[in-house]
């Protein structure tokens, strides 16, 4: 037996004995994700016993080092681990853009102090981390944004205004862009910083969304006192991290939909519209549509998984995450779309518990944010244009 | 696995690359069909083939050949895809092998592989009998007569089925059409009595025959596999040509869309070049996505088929559906793209079109694999 199918056996072993039935199946509710931070509570004992268990192994990041309290997993490790937690429809044991996002830039680009202090933090749900990216006149066009950060010895001042923050109003700490340079070409005098939300200066405003709920926040700063060793990378090229960044968000953007741990698409149409008698759905045309999607559902996972086999050849493109975000993003929404047209009416409840308090048709307008958050579609097909395809003036 | 190819697989596509690109560039069709070959495809590019181990990829090591899977029959495939090259590979070396390493007797395949190998012997599998793809309503009958049986029907889109030395036969020999039971495959003589091959010239100058059986008697030890049980033998055989179509669909169509790049790039309009207009751009981009993704489903089928093949119903349909739903548009948007130029037979883009049209109706179109993934899933 390879050291790989010795390890596959005894990862199987392991997440049997050590995954509670209760975190074997789909998240469908917000508090069935655990999200860590200062101000963290477990939903239920099942929740907190996963996350431990993974945490002590490593397991909330499995891919880092093992000396800033990840796994130590090797890529093809890594690969078989995601096989078995998806076998038995694993929950993530913890979530945050800590894990997803600002890790992966401070393996890169952080120094040895930044690493030390922050990615146990993240790695053991103990701090939860918002991302300070977009403001209101710095949407598609990032880069100009205005947010300034002016030197005052050895800190920096920071004044201005975030939009679509996400979860803000929970987080303990921010990644954040700031305008070092004014004066420099826009791509050219921005910086990456940390600092934490409690520092004095710093306030959130929920912003409500067309599904009813919160997720984002209007995020101010006003002279609020970071220092400069707090920068992630070189003062004013924060613009590379900042890419770096995107891309991994992208990665996580597009892989959001419930893919491979929910039931076919086709048999939870059936539940509400019926089966004619030779076990087909019982609109023909409904049948036609979900069979297309799951044809592309398929199809993205195995280019999703053929991105990871290329990434770890060294055989990818750096913007091919991109050309996965467009495609994850507008699939997801398709699925929405035809969830909601097989629910027919039942799925036009907003309130009534009957309908969990409008479940269905509130993940299905928050989806329609996929394609507008981490880069539109239109900014990805022009990335794709731009740098694979290489078509002049883009 | 991983979902790339490996080192072997890279060498033996640049090996083929190189001998396709240089000996049969898509203008190598375009003369077969302008001469109206009879043959329709060359013989001496077959005994090329040969010499480089491609006709004996898939044959079993013992009768010459290399004993490789259907990843490395899709690596070919797709090269073969590029240029639109006719080649009996798919029809001989793909899918006669097949059929006869999995279902032959000893003798069968002592008699039939090595010559296969060798370049020396052509085959064709003869399913459809309708205007589409169902291999289960396969009515043409196969009644018991003395020592053996007599076909009685026809068949249509006889891929190579007019050069063909050995034909590979779907009949009932019990059952109703509909039903996988009753079927059996048949090794019949294209020279036996009443066999009667017409021909038929298709819209991508690719070579093609409908066969008329009319009571040909063919002896028991000419069942390729067991009488009544063939349906398992040939949904694996088809299996096998959906996940080859795939390949070739997937080179196709990084072909027609590597042509219309490099004509946005240099087509000039209102004093640009065309591919700085954001709606053509966009266009493109999305295209590229879908080629990408077809390409990751087609390698995941093929690896699926080679990893066991009862398995791979669902990863084959997916790579059949999503590999011909983008080289339909692939082509679309490679006449489009290509303006006035694209609709004239001078230029090379209509040819990629009228093979992709042909690629997308073999062994099932996107519909009939759509349905397919819909009864596994049970809705």
């Amino acid at each position: 037996m390879s050291d790989l199918d010795q390890f596959r056996k005894e990862t199987r072993a392991w997440l049997e004995a050590n995954c509670p039935p209760e975190m074997r199946k789909a998240a469908t509710a917000d508090s069935d994700v655990f999200w860590g931070g200062r101000n963290a509570k477990f939903a239920s004992d099942a929740q907190r016993a996963w996350f431990e268990r993974m945490r002590d192994k490593g397991w909330t990041v499995p891919d880092w080092p093992k000396e800033y309290g990840g796994g130590g997993l090797d890529g093809a490790e890594h690969k078989v681990l995601r096989e078995e937690m998806g076998r038995i429809g694993a929950r993530p044991p913890l979530s945050s853009f800590g894990i997803w996002m600002l890790g992966p830039a401070l393996l890169k680009f952080g120094n040895e102090a930044q690493k030390k202090e922050h990615l146990p933090k993240i790695a053991a749900g103990l701090i939860r981390w918002c991302q300070g990216y977009s403001e209101p006149n710095a949407g598609s066009d990032l880069a100009s944004l205005q947010t300034r950060a002016e030197s005052d010895g050895d800190h920096f001042i920071i004044t201005g205004q975030k939009i679509w923050t996400s979860y803000a109003n929970y987080a303990d700490w921010i990644f954040c862009l700031v305008r070092t340079d004014p004066a420099a070409k826009k791509h050219d005098g921005i910086s990456f910083i940390l600092f934490d939300m409690a520092s004095k200066g710093v306030s959130t405003k929920p912003i409500l969304l067309i599904s009813g709920y919160s997720p984002f926040c209007e995020t101010f700063f006003d002279n609020v006192r970071v220092p400069k060793s707090h920068v992630v990378g070189t003062v004013n090229r924060g613009w590379d991290v900042a890419k770096y960044l995107l891309q991994h968000e992208r990665a996580m953007i597009s892989g959001m939909g419930d893919r491979g741990v929910s039931r076919p698409l086709g048999q939870v149409a059936a539940d509400s519209v019926g089966s004619d008698d030779a076990g087909r759905l019982d609109d023909a045309m409904l049948r036609s549509q979900i069979a297309t999607f799951e044809i592309d559902e398929a199809a993205l996972a195995a280019a999703a998984e053929r991105a990871v086999d290329l990434a770890k050849a060294g055989q990818s493109h750096p913007a091919f995450s991109s050309a996965m975000k467009y495609y994850g993003t507008e699939l997801n929404k398709r699925r929405y779309e035809i969830l909601m047209s097989a629910g027919g009416i039942d799925a036009l409840e907003w309130e009534s518990e009957r309908s969990g308090g409008g479940a269905r048709p509130r993940a299905w307008l928050r989806t329609k944010a996929n394609s507008i958050e981490g880069g539109t579609s239109e900014v990805m097909l022009g990335i794709v244009a731009k740098r694979i395809l290489d078509l002049p003036g883009a | 696995m991983a979902l790339v190819l490996t080192e072997e697989q890279s060498m033996l596509r640049d090996s083929a690359r190189g001998l396709i690109s240089d000996k049969a560039p898509v203008s190598h069709l375009r003369q077969l069909r302008d001469n109206k070959d009879a043959t329709g495809f060359s013989r001496d590019l077959w005994k090329d083939f040969a010499e480089m181990g491609f006709t004996g990829l898939l044959v079993p090591e013992e009768f010459g050949g290399s004993g490789l899977g259907c990843v490395e029959a899709g690596v070919v495939m797709e090269e073969i895809g590029r240029t639109l090259m006719p080649s009996p590979f798919l029809s001989t070396a793909v899918l006669g092998v097949s059929a006869l390493s999995r279902g032959g007797s000893a003798a069968q395949k002592a008699e039939y592989l090595s010559k296969i190998s060798a370049g020396s012997l052509l085959a064709a599998l003869a399913v459809d009998e309708g205007a589409k793809h169902r291999p289960l309503q396969t009515a043409m009958q196969a009644a018991r007569a003395g020592n053996g049986f007599r076909l009685k029907g026809a068949k249509a889109l006889v891929v190579d089925g007019h050069t063909a030395d050995l034909l590979i036969v779907a009949a009932r020999t019990g059952g109703s059409p509909g039903e996988a039971a009753g079927l059996t495959l048949f090794l019949v003589n294209p020279k036996a009595k009443g066999v009667a091959t017409e021909r038929t010239i298709m819209v991508d100058a690719h070579n093609a025959a409908r066969i008329a059986f009319d009571d040909v008697e063919v002896d028991a030890d000419h069942v390729l596999g067991e009488v009544d049980q063939g349906g398992a033998l040939l949904e694996n055989l088809l299996n096998i040509g959906r996940g080859a179509v795939a390949s070739e669909m997937v080179g196709l169509s990084e072909e027609v869309f590597g042509r219309t790049v490099t004509y946005l790039k240099e087509r000039k309009q209102f004093g640009k070049l065309i591919g700085e207009f954001q709606a053509l751009q966009h266009r493109a981009a999305q295209l590229y996505i879908d080629i990408e993704i077809s390409r990751a489903a087609v390698l995941k089928a093929l690896q699926a088929l080679d990893a066991d093949i009862e398995k791979a119903d669902s990863a084959v349909a997916v790579a059949k559906a999503k590999a011909g739903t983008t080289a339909t548009r692939a082509v679309q948007e490679g006449v489009q793209m290509h303006g006035g130029m694209g609709m004239t037979d001078q230029f090379d883009i209509g040819f990629f079109m009228k093979r992709a049209r042909v690629c997308e109706e073999l062994f099932g179109d996107a519909n009939f694999h759509a349905d397919r993934l819909a009864r596994s899933r049970s809705y």
